[in-house]
């Protein structure tokens, strides 16, 4: 058996096995072994895929040996490629984090649940970017859904319940939009595999059901990746989960949203329905200037730096889906390298506060829910670089990418946005794109005043640096970010290669 | 009889949605989540049937069959939706225990409007 020709349902199916092994080790340690060894097995099966497809262009894997319409297909080209390497990257890199921080967030008779979810989150997640089948679609992104609403609410703060329960509620009604828009689609075109059912919408092109369809799946995915106004499940989902699901969740959940909605609106839809027949590019434009200003200003007043991060994450998202407002294959690969460059810098960051917590002083967890939790709020933080000068450097590393600082990841993308603003001769939009980055400034600059400027409290001036094994896996990623600013060929090449597959080369 | 079953599922649609928006107990707004997801079943299976159809098993004297793909994507789903009202309900359970109530707007009340 030739292993390099079936990678494309390894790499699903290893994280799927380690899930339920988990849950029948019963041994927190043994359970985390297995699970991160299966996210490792999918990081270099990632890799390889992305080798292969650079190499010979698209896979096209036939599950079970039944061809394609009739069975189900995984697909693989270089868009799905790159996102299934952040995806299955970032599990590689949190989980020996948790392993670290973990003992401090949940009891230990309960840490081989955590790691069985985990893994099916990581199944989830893998699955929705590599399968070329509309409800295979869905299915992964209920099992990625259901597992993710479970690890919130592991969150030590009793409030991680009502977050997980309104994610859940937001979550399932966002899912069943995208059901029924599959569903009236494979009314329409009597198949349910994305290209064969992109070619045969070209008949039906523009029936009301197909257009309604679009809607559907556009609402539906954008509740799942948080474009304002649907992202209010957001800010209270990533400040009361464990620290290491923020951490995995925002660098991947939203970003794997993004890649359903760029399959959906180039590969079924093609690019000329989406943007030519309806006023979409309007008012996706409107609603991510929105995000980018009004998120970015509302986290600039946050008191927890968790949630300030949060709202943040709302506004850069805001800032991939005006890239694909552009419909220009500068703006769609802007909004591809900013989907890694973002989910890269927001897993350190997120990394680095986690790692922050797990120092502070909080005792060990009890079995019962305590209304009020350690939280990283901005008063517990002053003159924390005295304490933990490598933490809070590295946060402001991970700031200044936000912010699109050159030299930084965050800059890369920023730059092509503008590209494809000018290309567009709206220079307008490249004022406004330069003015929110501002904003991000404001609310990094808290932290930097607050973390550098500010004198500790009296009796905390001891150093009090994370341990090696927390901060190894956040600096990995910060490094990421810095690497991305400066070389740029993994993630610019690759976009520019799947924008110009994505659009045919016509836009 | 043309459009009957499409009535039916856009009023369930409809019904579900508002339930799910307009209540504030917990339990409601998950029992109007089971009732979206429903009417989605019947959008997927209803168009499947074939009035006079049978079952799709090759047997001689039949020549109209329904097609039994919708019918399995719902056994998926409403797989899906079972584990869904399972993990909501388990979810209500641990907030009750934790706050003593399940109206959305009394937990809200005693995080201070957070």
């Amino acid at each position: 058996m030739n292993i390099a020709a079936h990678l494309p349902v390894l790499l699903v199916a290893i994280p799927l096995i380690s899930a339920p092994l988990a849950v029948l080790l019963r041994h927190g340690g043994l359970a985390f072994a297995v699970v991160t060894a299966a996210a490792w097995a999918a990081f270099a099966s990632a890799i390889g895929l992305w080798m292969q497809v650079a190499e010979s262009g698209p896979i096209a894997y036939a599950i079970g040996n039944w061809p394609p319409p009739w069975g189900i297909e995984y697909r693989v080209d270089r868009l799905s490629s790159l996102v299934l390497l952040l995806v299955s990257g970032m599990a590689a890199v949190v989980l020996p984090w948790c392993r670290a921080t973990l003992a401090r967030e949940l009891e230990t008779d309960r840490h081989y649940l955590y790691y069985a979810m985990f893994g099916l989150c990581l199944t989830g997640l893998l699955g929705i970017t590599i399968t070329g089948d509309a409800f295979n679609i869905f299915v992964f992104l209920e099992i990625s859904s259901l597992s993710t609403y479970v690890l919130i609410a592991l969150g030590r703060d009793r409030r991680a319940l009502v977050a997980a329960y309104q994610y859940l509620i937001m979550g399932s009604i966002g899912a069943t939009f995208i059901v029924i828009g599959i569903g009236l689609l494979y009314l329409m075109t009597g198949t349910l595999n994305l290209a064969d059912m992109a070619q045969r919408l070209a008949a039906v092109d523009s029936s009301r059901p197909v257009l309604a369809a679009l809607a559907f799946l556009t609402v539906g995915i954008s509740l799942k990746l948080a474009l304002f106004p649907l992202h209010q499940w957001l800010p209270n989902a990533y400040t009361y989960a464990p620290s290491a699901v923020t951490a995995f969740l925002a660098a991947t959940a939203t970003k794997v949203s993004v890649y359903v909605l760029i399959r959906f609106y180039y590969t079924v839809f093609g690019g000329h329905l989406v943007f030519d027949r309806l006023p979409l590019p309007e008012v996706m434009l409107g609603l991510s200037l929105i995000a980018m200003f009004g998120a970015s200003f509302i986290a600039i007043f946050q008191n927890n730096l968790k949630r300030l991060f949060a709202y943040s994450s709302i506004g850069q998202i805001g800032y991939i889906t005006l890239g694909l407002s552009f419909d220009s294959i500068h703006g769609l690969t802007a909004s591809i390298v900013h989907l890694v460059n973002h989910g890269v810098t927001k897993g350190a960051v997120f990394l680095l506060i986690g790692g922050m917590l797990a120092v502070s002083p909080a005792g060990r967890p009890s079995g019962r829910k305590r209304p009020e939790e350690a939280a990283p709020t901005f008063d517990k933080l002053a003159g924390l670089a005295r304490r933990m000068p490598v933490t809070c450097f590295g946060i402001v590393l991970g700031g200044l990418s936000l912010i699109g600082v050159p030299g930084t990841a965050g800059f890369v993308s920023k730059w092509y946005l503008i590209l494809a603003a000018m290309e567009k001769g709206q220079w307008w939009l490249v004022a406004a794109i330069l003015l929110s980055s501002l904003l991000a400034v404001a609310y990094v600059w808290r932290f930097v005043e607050v973390a550098y400027f500010r004198a500790p409290p009296p009796g905390e001036s001891g150093r009090s640096e994370a341990s090696p094994m927390v901060l190894a896996p956040a600096l990995l990623l910060v490094a990421a970010t810095i690497w991305f600013g400066i070389d740029t060929s993994l993630t610019v090449g690759t976009a520019l290669d799947a924008a110009t597959q994505l659009t045919g080369g016509s836009r | 009889m043309g459009h009957f079953a499409y009535i039916v599922t856009i009023f369930l649609m409809v019904a579900g949605l508002f339930i799910v928006i307009a209540r504030g107990n917990l339990i409601k707004k998950l029992i109007g989540l089971g009732i979206f997801q429903t009417s989605v079943y019947l959008l997927y299976v209803a168009p499947g049937k074939l009035l006079g159809g049978t079952a799709p098993i090759l047997a001689a004297g039949y020549t109209v069959y329904s097609n039994p793909l919708p019918h399995v994507l719902i056994l998926t789903a409403i797989v899906v939706g079972v584990a869904t009202l399972a993990l909501g309900l388990a979810l209500v359970v641990r907030i009750r225990e934790a706050y003593g109530s399940i109206e959305e707007d009394e937990i809200l009340g005693k995080e201070g409007g957070a």
